[in-house]
């Protein structure tokens, strides 16, 4: 009985706050909207037993939606409504219900059809935490190696973007030396 | 699931609501007191015998002041914000066994409300969203201190969670488990994890001054721009919830470093109940002495101290380990 009240509880919060974080045009509404949503869907984990994913799902999405806060607050005037523009609204609602109704039909063709099968069966006497190490090391092994790399190349990248310059500091220069640099900068721009 | 398991629950859940909010009141008394006596004041005095009764009198003005919502603010974000910082912290402590198992009229009493398998991750990971509730505030607030404060909390929780995460793995490898029980229980035949994890100890506990938002990272609600950061705009109640939110937060921090690190309540005699409290206390008291004695720092140099010095520090502190503990 607690599962059904808890699920139907948490699926119509996390219906609602993506319905925000959709309709909305208020960055701020949106923003919160979107990570309350995200950590009600971890409930979803809890309720099924995956109590790590859960955990994990709390944790990375707290910390991403705090990285698409730090964008607003450089984007919007976040107390004050977006202007957004609409072009053809037909195109957009098309659009979005033909992924919706695609993203349905992929998830539901292997159920409908009874095709899905356990490759790795539960092993007894191990939690659920182990079991995501197991399957990690041995079936997704590459995936996981590759987004890795992936990961890795992506923090390359920006630590070259976000590094030029990081051995100056405003602070310890005198003001001459600043109106140096910023006249090298408006050379580079002009 | 049977009734009274639940009602069990519900009791235990209650009694850890009352008592920290609470002691979020006395802890305000204790930090007023404490830093008073390294400042040479006396602090509180007047209201009760040596000033006990402050903590009634500030809550009785914080529930009869008036609730302003300023004009121009985002309004509903804006009286969420403080409900978050509190909600959040009482929820971390479902997993954080306070006491050892005991009997209590022939029933056992586990004075933990969940033992989740994955206690140590599920605290952090609720005390994390707690940040939500600063940042949330100064962004809704339409004050441009407000929102400096806002993106300064962004900057704290970038910095701090990485190196939690990363200074916890190497006891979670010797432990083999994210359940804070496990973790009493492991120290109970091998010793406390502080004298083979030294690195891993001290890098949390800096870790946890960030996560509580106190000085020297208090950089939230900044002291030297004279006004409260994030609670500029806020009034009455709804400044005292961030306020509880901060000190229950610092209470259940200083009960999760003992007992991941200082063994805990021990085998679970009376004595290791006793000890608990102690350490919580020794902690509890070290964030006030801190704050005492050491200036804040800016958020630049929090973020170099936790990327560049305290992250290779808990990386390499986790491949040695790895390394002994397949050699």
């Amino acid at each position: 009985m607690f599962e059904a009240v808890a699920f139907y509880l948490f699926a119509f919060l996390t219906i609602v706050m993506f319905y925000i974080t959709v309709t909305t045009s208020q960055a701020l509404f949106a923003l919160t909207a979107l990570a309350a949503g995200m950590i009600f869907i971890s409930a979803f984990f809890f309720i099924l037993g995956a109590d790590f994913l859960g955990a994990v799902q709390i944790i990375v999405y707290t910390g991403a939606v705090m990285a698409l806060y730090a964008f607003g607050m450089m984007f919007f005037d976040t107390t004050r409504k977006v202007k957004e523009k609409n072009g053809n609204k037909y195109i957009v609602v098309g659009l979005a219900t033909l992924s919706a109704v695609m993203v349905v039909a992929i998830f539901m063709a292997p159920i409908v059809s009874t095709n899905i099968q356990v490759f790795y069966p539960e092993i007894e006497g191990v939690g659920n935490t182990q079991m995501v190490g197991i399957v990690l090391f041995t079936k997704y092994l590459i995936p996981f190696e590759v987004a890795a790399v992936m990961l890795l190349v992506a923090m390359v990248a920006g630590i070259v973007l976000a590094g030029k310059k990081m051995d100056l500091s405003l602070t310890k220069m005198n003001a001459e030396q600043i109106k140096e640099i910023e006249e090298k900068d408006k050379k580079v721009l002009s | 699931m049977d009734n009274a398991y639940l009602i069990e629950t519900i009791i235990k859940v209650v009694v850890i609501l009352l008592i920290f909010s609470a002691l979020a009141g006395i802890g305000t008394y204790f930090e007023r007191k404490v830093l008073a006596f390294m400042q040479r004041r006396l602090g509180p005095m007047n209201v009760g015998p040596f000033g006990l009764l402050q903590v009634g009198a500030d809550g009785i003005k914080l529930f009869t002041k008036e609730d302003i919502i300023p004009t121009n603010v985002v309004g509903p974000i804006f009286k969420i914000a403080p409900v978050i910082t509190a909600a959040t912290a009482f929820m971390a402590a479902a997993a954080i066994p306070f006491l050892p198992s005991f009997e209590l009229f022939g029933h056992e009493v586990h004075p933990i409300v969940a033992d989740i398998n994955i206690g140590i991750l599920y605290v952090l990971g609720v005390m994390a969203v707690g940040l939500f509730g600063p940042l949330l505030g100064g962004m809704a607030s339409a004050n441009k201190f407000s929102l400096l404060s806002a993106a300064r909390a962004a900057a704290v929780f970038i910095s701090y969670e990485v190196v939690t995460g990363l200074a916890i793995l190497a006891p979670i490898m010797m432990v083999g488990s994210l359940s804070l029980i496990d973790f009493n229980n492991y120290q109970i035949e091998h010793g406390w994890i502080v004298w083979s994890q030294p690195v891993a100890f001290v890098l949390f506990w800096i870790a946890a001054f960030a996560e509580t938002g106190r000085t020297p990272f208090h950089l939230i609600a900044n002291d030297h721009e004279i006004i409260d950061g994030f609670g500029t705009e806020y009034s009455g109640m709804r400044w005292g919830l961030f306020f509880i939110g901060e000190y229950a937060n610092m209470f259940f921090i200083s009960f999760v470093i003992p007992i991941l690190f200082l063994g805990g309540f021990g085998d679970g005699s009376v004595l290791g109940a006793v000890a608990l409290f102690g350490k919580m206390a020794f902690f509890f008291f070290f964030f006030l002495w801190t704050r005492a004695a050491w200036p804040d720092v800016r958020p630049d140099q929090l973020m170099w101290l936790c990327w560049k010095v305290l992250m290779p520090v808990a990386v390499i502190n986790v491949v040695i380990t790895g390394l002994v503990m397949m050699f």
